[in-house]
């Protein structure tokens, strides 16, 4: 064999190697896709669970969205407050200091709510809410506990306990994905550190209420007349917090007739 | 040709309860409770209030959009109260409460006594609209809407739904055997609206009596065929029937009518003959009150507004303790947990049953035997379906044709291994239709 012929061959591919390197070289600066520097520095800085609290697809999505101004910089439920004034900082905006977390508006437990009748069809809460009553709990605004909230919860911060739904307050990162997936809305955002919370979401008139569950709120106003700071309202039957004016001073628990604020 | 369709199921039928007991009626005696929503459609605005006296037959509440029906009072007597009642759907309805004096005092019905070649279009429109006539086989869409498609002109058949497809339940089979000369009046009547249309009355072969004695009544009438149908369930789903009886076939986008179609149920057909040729409001129907919780299973006419529990107790209480109570039959109806519910326009039975065939089993796994596909009269996979509807795919469950469920129920009755699949796709078809809504 000759070594010409080897020559020639390295040769050529050699050339092909370089012309092939260039057009890239050239190609590459041409058609580049400006990616926006913020959004690099923000993604950086998100906790990186693509858990989907935020709405957005993933930790990349709520990049994009802050960097483009679509959303907040507080954003990111997980990253809570650190990670939103770390991302302020680049974007600008104010960020709340207040940690929040998610809390369940029923103590309507199996031995002290009341069930209208016996269930056997399919063991998940949206699919129930199909069922007479909207399920086998006589109370229409109570958790049914098939634990839908449980199951899209990405930090392991719902358990089903007796027949109802129970935050760990240490664990739960305010991503707010269990919020949306309750099909009765009962789950809701309260500061980590609030003192007070109504344990009920009954909108039924009391002596309703006090048929189906022994530990529900029957809207008599007690709690709206005591509380100093004007901070409880009682709506549809239902005393509701303003955690802005609470000062957590303890009174509406102690006056609660029925003991349903812990 | 059999008329019959692909798909379907044969249950134990339960009909020899009930089938040969003539309809005797029920008056009532406690308090009236008439739901403002007992059609489909925008609910109904009352037009009395707490302390008005009514009399049989009045207005009490009127149709509040086009897609609507008014509501009459059954009785004489006072409002007490409108408030949130529950009823069979087991959701709390705004409903309109009135104290039965017993009197049973009657507005006066202005009937229309001509014949049917020179009734108006019109004339028999309004007063299907003022009577209140909503479909009384269980949807309960508003009749006159019905009556009134866009494309008038292209409908060619009427069928009168006749299958009584559903176990247990007779009223519609005693309505054609006492009342057959009605029904065929009501179908003229409406045949009147559609130039040129044929009607077909559609009997399932399980009543050789109902299709011996229409015929008879009919004799040489050549607008109007009885067929008799191959007795399975669900021949009387609309679908079904249509595909039976006409070869015709539509899906969960279509309307019968675009097919050139319009299906009513028995007793509409009446109601249409009473609204027209006695001007009577839509305020009575038969209700079967069966099973074998029951001492004296019967059918009933019923004023509307009724309470659940007068009715248990005029056939004769419960024999035993019933283990389910169903309004409606046992394939499509609801199970309720309450008997203090008033009858509406489209309830048709109570079934009180002494063993809970749904609890006895806990669902095991899917063995893919492919039954619950081979009976599913809709064409589509159930087990497919319910894999999707449990993994909470919506996009997917659309895309494997879910909407094209009916409800009828076959897939959870064939199944092996006693998976509530129903339940799963139907609870989907609402989350879907909800999301659609948002």
């Amino acid at each position: 064999m000759d070594i010409i012929a080897v020559l020639i061959a390295a040769a050529v591919v050699g050339a092909v190697g370089i012309l092939a390197g260039v057009l890239l070289g050239v190609a590459s600066e041409k058609f580049k896709v400006s990616v926006d520097e913020k959004e690099i520095k923000i993604r950086e800085l998100l906790p990186g669970n693509n858990c989907g609290g935020c709405g957005y697809p993933g930790c990349d999505g709520l990049a994009a969205a802050i960097a483009k101004g679509e959303a907040a910089p507080s954003g990111c439920p997980v990253g809570g407050e650190p990670t939103a004034t770390a991302i302020a900082a680049i974007v600008g905006g104010e960020v709340s200091s207040r940690k929040m977390v998610a809390h369940v508006k029923c103590a309507g437990t199996c031995e002290k709510a009341k069930e209208a009748y016996e269930y056997f069809g399919p063991k998940d809460c949206k699919l129930a809410a199909n069922a007479p009553g909207g399920g086998p709990k006589a109370c229409p605004y109570g958790c049914t506990g098939y634990g839908s909230c449980k199951a899209v919860c990405q930090f392991d911060a719902i358990q089903i306990v007796d027949g109802i739904a129970v935050i760990d307050k240490d664990k739960c990162k305010a991503c707010g994905m269990c919020v949306a997936e309750c099909p009765r809305h009962i789950i809701e955002m309260i500061p980590y550190e609030a003192e007070a919370v109504v344990d009920c979401n009954s909108k039924d008139f009391g002596k309703d209420v006090k048929a189906n569950c022994e530990v529900g709120c029957i809207g008599c106003g007690i709690c709206q007349k005591n509380c100093p700071e004007g901070a409880i309202v009682v709506e549809n039957h239902l005393a509701v917090i303003d955690y802005e004016k609470c000062t957590g001073c303890g009174t509406c628990k102690e006056k609660c007739p029925a003991k349903i604020i812990h | 040709m059999k008329y019959t369709f692909k798909g379907g199921i044969h249950p134990y039928e339960g009909k020899e309860l009930t089938m040969d007991k003539e309809i005797a009626e029920y008056l009532p005696k406690g308090d009236m409770v008439y739901p403002v929503s007992q059609h489909i459609g925008a609910p109904a605005k009352p037009v009395v209030k707490k302390g008005d006296k009514v009399l049989a037959g009045q207005l009490i509440a009127e149709a509040g959009g086009f897609v609507s029906a008014n509501i009459h009072s059954s009785v004489s007597g006072t409002v007490k109260a409108i408030e949130a009642r529950l009823t069979a759907s087991g959701s709390k309805v705004s409903s309109i409460i009135i104290e039965n004096d017993n009197k049973y005092e009657s507005v006066e019905f202005t009937p229309i006594s001509k014949p049917v070649s020179e009734l108006e279009r019109d004339e028999i429109l309004d007063a299907v609209k003022a009577a209140g006539v909503v479909g009384m086989g269980g949807a309960g869409f508003p009749t006159n809407v019905k009556l009134s498609p866009k494309n008038a002109d292209e409908i060619d058949r009427i069928i009168v739904n006749a299958s009584e497809c559903e176990p247990y339940l007779t009223s519609d089979y005693r309505r054609l055997m006492e009342q057959p000369e009605k029904i065929i009046e009501g179908l003229r009547i409406a045949l009147r609206l559609f130039k040129g249309s044929k009607g077909i009355i559609a009997v399932e072969d399980n009543k050789p009596e109902a299709i011996k004695l229409l015929r008879e009544k009919l004799g040489e009438d050549s607008d109007i065929t009885v067929h008799s149908m191959k007795t399975k369930y669900p021949e009387g789903a609309e679908r079904q029937l249509i595909y039976a009886n006409t070869g015709r076939y539509i899906n969960s986008k279509m309307l019968p009518a675009d097919v050139g179609c319009i299906v009513h149920n028995v007793d509409t057909i009446y109601s249409i003959y009473e609204a027209v040729r006695e001007g009577k409001p839509l305020i009575t129907r038969i209700v079967t009150v069966s099973g074998d919780a029951i001492e004296n299973p019967c059918n009933l006419k019923v004023r509307t507004g009724t309470s659940y529990a007068e009715l248990v107790e005029a056939a004769g209480g419960f024999k035993g303790t019933p283990a389910k109570i169903i309004s409606g039959g046992p394939m499509m109806g609801k199970a309720i947990y309450s008997l203090d519910l008033p009858v509406t326009k489209s309830s048709s039975a109570i079934l009180c049953l002494s063993r809970d065939e749904a609890s006895e089993y806990e669902p095991s796994a899917c063995i893919r035997c492919g039954r619950c596909v081979s009976v599913c009269p809709g064409r589509v996979m159930p087990n497919q379906l319910a894999r999707l509807a449990n993994a909470g795919d919506m996009d997917a469950f659309i895309k494997n044709n879910g909407m094209e469920c009916c409800e009828c129920g076959c897939c959870s009755y064939i199944c092996p291994a006693k998976r509530p699949l129903t339940q799963v796709i139907a609870g989907t078809r609402k989350l879907v239709l909800a999301n659609k809504k948002k």
